[in-house]
């Protein structure tokens, strides 16, 4: 951890406090390797401790990139701070309720886009009224107007991760969750989204973007937090932490 | 910084813990303020269960019927004719019609958290109101059943009655304690996901003590201790009086009321504060 909080302005947005996320799974196989007994269901349990102890403070204005290899925990973390994944201990605080934005998150595949919009709209806090005076507007951001009759789970992902990032978006909020949402979007809606996520900061919001690319890492982030194997490895300026994250793969 | 600090920095700013169990009244209001999502999302399920067969809505009723004369089959030939109530036709319709009613919205409960599980993990909202929107649903999908009971009901020569009319708040009575039933079934299969292959059974169970195609006041005569015991059942006496005010022949005692309501209160408030203390149990594995 090289960079404490204290070099930063803005009031504190998201706190993260020796947050620590457990995952009960029924292993098979040869992890599970056990005897036939029905009733000793215990013996295939494994758990997965995929966030060890995170400490850090978001502020108002800072935009974070997340990254690390495949498995470290940033999708656990994403899901933590927007209240969706009970922390095993340790606890996670924030000024506003958090909206995260993942990959796997289809909402209804059975329904049409169009039905998508109005109760992603509806779930994220608004009333009908205003979801009917968005609806235009998502569907234009979105690009995806004559794909919006067809159910949901018949779009290409990077549609989806389109649809999704449009409802996200329609509505101000001040902490915003983006888990590689943007990764399967084509060049053109990256850079739009890219440009959105700029104008939230701006109204002193705080983003989290967890990504790969480092291009868009690099792009739109204002501080970095590089995790590994569950633990905060870096947490400092975008260059410093990327140059050492290439460093490491090395 | 100490773990402690990092609190004290989080309470000074105003910040607070995220996903953490409102207090029960700031549940309600917050459940309250969404109610556009569950009447919504329970409308898109019903417009896309419709579309997905070709008679879309005609099996909400066609169901019932056709339970209606399988049972009305094997039961009216193989029960002794004494333990057949009289106008039998229009005794099992009733009692079907009006168990789909409760035995869907069990089973649509035990499924409610469980089956939006990609809903629950990408969006926060109170997640009661994935159960209620069950719920709605239902009540929605009971129009056009009652609608059909009442023609079937005339078709076998019952009168058409004022008291018809005391369907309304018989039913009102029992959605409130199918919405407790739903509830209690959403978080339980939370917790234990094998419970949703016992729900089935439940159903069944309370399908014969229901009395829905024999007459349980009749067959358990000299039976007294068990007669309370299917008394005590709460869809029995909703069953019983929607009979009594819509099949002659069929009277109803003061006790059927006593415990319609008293299970449609005690099940939904219970229901209600049992599924919210679970609130941060869902969409976690
Ligand atoms: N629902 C789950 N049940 C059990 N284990 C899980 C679950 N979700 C994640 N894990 C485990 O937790 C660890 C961290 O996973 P996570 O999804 O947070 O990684 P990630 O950093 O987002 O990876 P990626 O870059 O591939 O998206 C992994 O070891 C994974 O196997
Ligand atoms: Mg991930």
């Amino acid at each position: 951890m090289t960079e404490g909080s204290a070099t930063r302005t803005g009031h504190p947005t998201v706190v993260v406090d020796d947050l620590h996320i457990k995952y009960k799974t029924f292993a098979s196989g040869k992890a599970a390797s056990g005897t036939r007994a029905l009733l000793q269901r215990q013996r295939g349990i494994r758990v997965v401790h995929a966030v060890k102890g995170m400490t850090f403070v978001a502020h108002e204005g800072e935009s974070i990139g997340v990254i690390g290899h495949n498995g470290s925990g940033k999708s656990s973390l994403m899901r933590a701070i927007a209240g969706l994944q009970s922390p095993a201990s340790g606890s996670v605080f924030a000024s506003s309720q958090p909206a995260l934005l993942g990959v796997n998150a289809a909402l209804l595949g059975d329904l049409s886009g169009s039905k998508n919009v109005i109760l992603g709209s509806l779930a994220l806090g608004n009333s009908r009224a205003q979801a009917d005076a968005v609806y235009q507007d998502i569907v234009d951001f979105s690009g995806l107007e004559e794909f919006i009759d067809l159910p949901m789970k018949t779009y290409s992902s990077g549609m989806a991760a389109r649809l999704r990032f449009s409802i996200a978006v329609s509505r101000d909020h001040q902490i915003l969750l983006v888990d590689e949402a943007l990764a399967v979007g084509d060049k053109e809606f990256r850079a739009k989204s890219e440009a959105r996520i700029r104008e939230l900061r701006e109204q002193a919001g705080t983003v989290f973007l967890v990504s790969h690319s480092m291009r868009s890492i690099l792009d739109t982030c204002s501080r970095v937090l590089w995790i590994d194997h569950g633990n905060l490895k870096m947490d400092g300026d975008p260059q410093e932490v990327v140059d050492a994250y290439q460093a490491s793969k090395n | 910084m100490t773990p402690t600090d990092l609190e004290a920095l989080a309470s000074d700013n105003g910040l607070e813990r995220v996903g953490a169990r409102p207090p029960l009244r700031a549940y309600i209001v917050q459940t309250w303020r969404r109610r556009d999502f569950a009447s919504t999302l329970a409308r898109y399920r019903l417009q896309a269960a419709m579309s997905e067969n070709r008679l879309g809505m005609g099996w909400v009723v066609l169901r019932p019927i056709l339970n209606a004369i399988l049972f009305g089959t094997i039961f009216g030939v193989i029960m002794p004719s004494d333990t057949r109530p009289d106008n039998f036709v229009a005794f099992l319709v009733v009692g079907v019609f009006i168990f789909e009613y409760f035995t869907k919205t069990m089973s649509g409960g035990a499924n409610s958290i469980v089956g939006s599980k990609s809903l629950v993990r990408s969006l926060s909202f109170p997640r009661i109101l994935l159960p209620i929107a069950i719920v709605i649903r239902q009540f929605v999908e009971l129009i056009p059943m009652l609608l059909v009971m009442m023609v079937i009901l005339l078709v076998v020569g019952e009168p058409i009655q004022w008291s018809w009319l005391m369907l309304v708040p018989v039913m009102m009575l029992m959605t409130l304690f199918n919405l407790g039933i739903a509830l209690i079934t959403a978080r339980l299969t939370v917790h234990v996901r094998d419970l949703s292959q016992i729900i089935p059974l439940v159903s069944r169970v309370v399908f014969y003590t229901s009395g829905i195609f024999f007459d349980l006041e009749r067959v358990l005569a000299d039976r007294q201790e068990l007669l309370t015991l299917a008394r005590l059942n709460p869809v029995h006496d909703f069953i019983a009086l929607v009979r009594g005010y819509m099949v002659t022949g069929n009277p109803i005692e003061p006790f059927m009321w006593w415990i319609a309501i008293g299970a449609a209160v005690v099940t939904s408030s219970f229901g209600l504060v049992f599924f919210w203390k679970g609130e941060e149990r869902y969409g976690r594995d």
